[in-house]
């Protein structure tokens, strides 16, 4: 069909330039072109869809018009996060990850992506640097899909089907890892066993070890947990795992790594978690992104779903990238590669990079400090709030669960209260009277101070 | 035509560990004390080895680096990848995403909500399915999605265990054995046959009471169309197994075909290659996975519902198992709405059209290349969008492969073209998709490359071999980088390594 204007994202439905293309090949018309597709399977009309805006200024107040419909909770005052934070961007960031060379591609030889290689190279050389782990994959989809991947691992690793795991995890998460964890033949399915936690998500050592047997592939702790503690049992749980020789796999914010010590130097064998802090924004949940590291050891390389990315040399002798191991991931061996791989997050590499490139040292502890003294600040605030209970305001990075049931309150009614009153979004809602509220740097004392005195009034 | 003086920026830009000095700071935070709240033992104790940079170094560092990468600035006829204009308002209009969390709740996203039910209302007429879910964060990742419910279908009607094999073709994407093999299935790949798809018979000697689903996709990326693909489908759905339509190459068929009319139970869609979504390299993505009533059940949720002009998000009754957290990447489904609007049926027939046109004219101008040759010959209607070519007689005459004719072509400003997925079907292949962006210049521009590259293969073979010339950097050296002593991933492996 030949459209009466050129549209503009295609140069050739210009009609004398479509015409001069087709009398290249002998027609006047596209229909003998797919002359391969039998009449019977071809659709008779076009499809139903609404009219066509290919003016950008229509289109433009259309999009517009929809988004104003939206109150993003980051352009607030928001305490949610549980698995997706709004911690700052850097404007740097943003303007990286939107240049055009990294933002419109898909994958161009070593030499002609040797600038892309070589921030995707300084993404795993930073964050195996925060990690304290050498052997760092390229990005995968999310903390969930990384945790799926290593308990994979781990069982190839071993030769073992259990997973130990908190109770205690992010429910969206879990529903992830159930995935990888399950199979249609009952000799692969891993079983998921859950251990026991403390109001802060903190494991129950002697719990974990009574659970923890020859079958035991991995033990998997989370640092900070999801209910915030930090995982004080780190160096038991990986002891309690050696023990039974299972693998010790940790997940972990990197945000945190500038005050927590690395899984590095706690006896983790794989680590895994969320890029997203590094740097990009929630997008909705379109942020996530997730990693796999761990020792440079063979026989953890062998295991790698994850496309790996190698500094190497030139011809010439200079530093280059390419890909190693690649004849194990799915794009080299099909069904008998680690697991799969394929489109991932790697423009949040882009953002990681950058973003771990500008903090530095100083940042990352600059930044963890901060965390740290929010969330106690907003432990203390908040417990002097009549109807709240703190479960512990000590020992906790970024998120405190939040108890109204003295209040008789339930989370729903108060979080609808601090939206529609106070214009506030309240906690993730882990019971109906308990909610996860998330502290960052983005908050300051006096928000913290304001959603108290929220409290007071929704609670009164 | 005169080829262009292309040359990469070359910045000699060091790796981030090695710039910067001691106490330079690229951003602060508020100063705070954390004295006593990290646990014993808990506490790093040594600072992570990052750079030290101010603001303006990073900036720039990381500004030279996306000049040493040629993105689609130059051509890039990347086949199978579909290569698409990623319209600028769709990305400006997306950043007041950027604060949205998306756990808030469904009456203050209501605007996002709407986007989301309105591409999902626009695929269903584009394939006939009934319901689609946007979380599958990639291709692979909406195979995995068939993988994960063709096992709770199953299992749900009491078959689990007895259906326990999936069937694809050599030419589907790796992912879908992948996933498949990962989902606990065991595989069957059909060869091809002459015609370049596999042949009913092949079909009908693998089906069978254990057979849980066929994984394939139409046309292949080789640009040829299965016409026994109703057939197949048939015989598939009579043996109780179920039928899944990897739509990977979509754009030739836009407004032509529906995945559902020709029977199948699910296809998917990728948004981030058909439908103008930004690539970012690599993801985030997006594989629209659709599928019937009947299999809606089991789909991950939250999925978005209309009522009464309002939006809310309702899960599945027997949800299979999520693939990604929360809805999927929906900024990037906002793009592909606004793209879809953009576009509009008949600009989706003309996209097709224009698609399947560009390749054939490629085509034509290809074969007159010495040496040049495609698949299947036998083969003889038009391929739709795309062609899967062989520079196995060039390989034969000079020793040049179609890696160093891709690094040669880079040198003149050609980003790489798509060889061809494991396995080869034929020698030294080379696929090029010439979609519906790229200008006839430009596509006679990538052809004059081609041309003279094949020309220096026999003239000058060694400038070819030792291409490219004009990058950022020469080729990579035989370094054996699977030898655990070499590979690095990290500075501080790299630094272990060199001593």
């Amino acid at each position: 069909m030949v459209q009466s204007r050129a549209h503009p994202f295609m140069p050739n439905s210009a009609a004398a330039g479509k015409a001069a293309l087709l009398g290249e090949l002998g027609l006047t018309g596209t229909e003998p072109l797919f002359a391969q597709i039998p009449a019977a399977h071809r659709l008779q009309a076009l499809p139903d869809l609404p009219p066509a805006l290919t003016s950008e200024v229509e289109l433009s107040r259309h999009l517009n018009a929809l988004l104003d419909r939206n109150r993003p909770a980051g352009d607030g005052l928001s305490f949610l996060g549980g698995g997706i934070w709004q911690h700052h961007v850097p404007a740097v960031v943003d303007e990286i990850v939107g240049r055009a060379e990294f933002l419109t591609p898909v994958w161009g030889t070593p030499s002609s992506d040797f600038g892309r290689n070589q921030v995707w190279w300084e993404f795993t050389s930073q964050l195996g640097a925060l990690l304290g782990l050498e052997l760092v994959g390229l990005p995968v989809y999310s903390w969930g899909a990384a945790a799926g991947h290593a308990f994979r691992m781990a069982a190839r690793l071993t030769g073992r089907t259990r997973i130990i795991l908190p109770a205690a995890i992010s429910p969206e998460r879990l529903a992830v890892i159930e995935g990888y964890a399950h199979s249609a033949d009952p000799a692969m399915r891993l079983e998921l066993v859950p251990a026991p936690c403390d109001a802060t998500g903190r494991l129950d050592l002697a719990a974990v070890a009574a659970l923890a047997d020859a079958n035991t592939a991995a033990i998997y702790y989370e640092n900070p947990a999801y209910l915030g503690g930090l995982e004080t049992g780190a160096a038991e749980l990986a002891a309690i795992a050696a023990r039974v020789g299972a693998e010790t796999i940790a997940g972990v914010d990197p945000i945190s790594l500038g005050v927590i010590a690395p899984p590095g130097e706690l006896g983790v064998d794989i680590a895994v978690g969320t890029i997203q802090t590094l740097g990009v924004h929630m997008h909705a949940g379109g942020g996530l992104g997730g990693f796999i590291a761990t020792r440079d050891d063979a026989r953890y390389a062998a295991e790698y779903p994850t496309l790996l990315n190698s500094l190497t040399t030139t011809v010439d002798g200079e530093l280059a990238f390419g890909l190693m191991l690649f004849h194990q991931s799915s794009y080299g061996s099909r069904e008998l590669g680690k697991d799969w791989t394929g489109n991932s997050t790697y423009l949040w590499a882009v953002a990681a990079a950058t973003y771990m490139a500008l903090l530095g040292p100083a940042g990352f502890a600059e930044i963890g400090h901060l965390i740290l003294a929010r969330t106690r600040f907003a432990g203390e605030t908040l417990a002097g709030v009549n109807g709240v209970k703190v479960a512990e305001t000590g020992g906790v990075f970024r998120e405190l669960l939040l108890d109204f049931s003295a209040s008789g309150r339930s989370v729903a009614a108060v979080n609808r209260a601090l939206l529609e009153r106070h214009g506030i979004f309240g906690g993730i809602e882990i019971t109906p009277n308990r909610a996860l509220f998330a502290f960052t740097e983005c908050h300051t004392e006096a928000d913290i101070v304001r959603l108290a005195d929220a409290l007071r009034e929704v609670l009164s | 035509m005169s080829l262009r003086r292309y040359h990469a920026a070359r910045w000699d830009e060091p790796l981030i560990h090695q710039i910067g000095a001691p106490g330079r700071r690229g951003q602060h935070f508020p100063l705070a004390s954390s004295a006593g709240l990290v646990p014993a033992g808990l506490q790093r104790t040594s600072p992570p080895d990052l750079p030290e940079l101010s603001e303006p170094e990073v900036l720039n560092h990381f500004l030279r680096l996306s000049q040493e990468t040629m993105g689609m600035i130059g051509v890039s006829l990347f086949g199978t990848c579909t290569m698409k204009y990623n319209p600028r308002v769709g990305e400006q209009a997306a950043r007041r995403l950027a604060g949205v969390h998306p756990a808030q709740p469904a009456e203050t996203m209501q605007g996002l909500l709407a986007a989301v039910h309105g591409l999902d209302l626009m695929l269903r007429s584009l394939s006939g399915m009934d319901r689609f879910t946007f979380q599958a964060a990639g291709g692979a990742d909406a195979a995995w999605t068939q993988a994960v419910i063709t096992r709770a279908y199953h299992a749900a009607r009491g078959q689990g265990t007895s259906r326990t094999k999936i069937i694809t073709s050599l030419q589907s994407h790796p992912c879908n054995p992948a996933t498949a093999a990962t989902a606990g299935f065991e595989v069957i790949t059909l060869p091809l046959g002459e015609t370049g798809y596999p042949s009913l018979d092949m079909l009908k000697a693998a089906l069978g009471p254990d057979t849980a689903a066929l994984m394939i996709n139409n046309p292949d990326d080789m640009g040829v169309y299965n016409p026994e693909i109703m057939e197949w489908v048939r015989l598939v759905k009579e043996a109780g197994a179920l039928a899944f339509y990897d739509h990977a190459n979509f754009n030739g068929v836009m407004t032509k075909i529906r995945a559902r009319d020709l029977g199948f139970d699910a296809c998917m869609f990728m948004l981030h290659k058909t439908f103008g979504v930004s690539k970012g390299g690599g993801g985030p993505a997006v594989g629209a996975y659709g599928c019937t009533a009947e299999l809606a059940p089991f789909m991950p949720g939250p999925l978005v519902v209309e009522d009464g002009g309002a939006y809310r998000l309702e899960t599945p009754p027997q949800q299979a198992a999520k693939v990604r957290e929360y809805l999927g990447n929906l900024q990037q489904v906002f793009k592909a709405y606004a793209w879809t609007r953009a576009m509009g049926a008949e600009g989706l027939a003309e996209a097709s059209d224009l698609s399947v046109l560009l390749n054939n004219y490629m085509e034509k101008r290809l074969l007159t290349l010495r040496c040049v040759t495609r698949s299947h010959p036998e083969q003889t209607s038009p391929r739709l969008e795309m062609t899967r070519y062989s520079l196995g007689t060039l390989f034969e005459d000079t020793g040049i492969s179609a890696v160093d004719v891709q690094n040669r072509m880079a040198d003149f400003g050609i980003d790489a073209f798509w060889l061809s997925h494991e396995p080869w079907i034929v020698p030294q292949p080379f696929t090029p998709e010439a979609g519906e962006m790229w200008s006839r210049e430009d596509i006679d521009y990538w052809i004059d490359v081609l041309a003279h590259v094949i020309d220096e293969a026999y003239r000058d073979p060694e400038t070819v071999r030792s291409a490219p010339h004009n990058q950022v950097v020469a080729k990579l050296s035989d370094r054996d980088i699977n030898d655990p002593a070499n590979w690095a991933t990290t500075w501080a492996a790299w630094q272990r390594k060199q001593g």
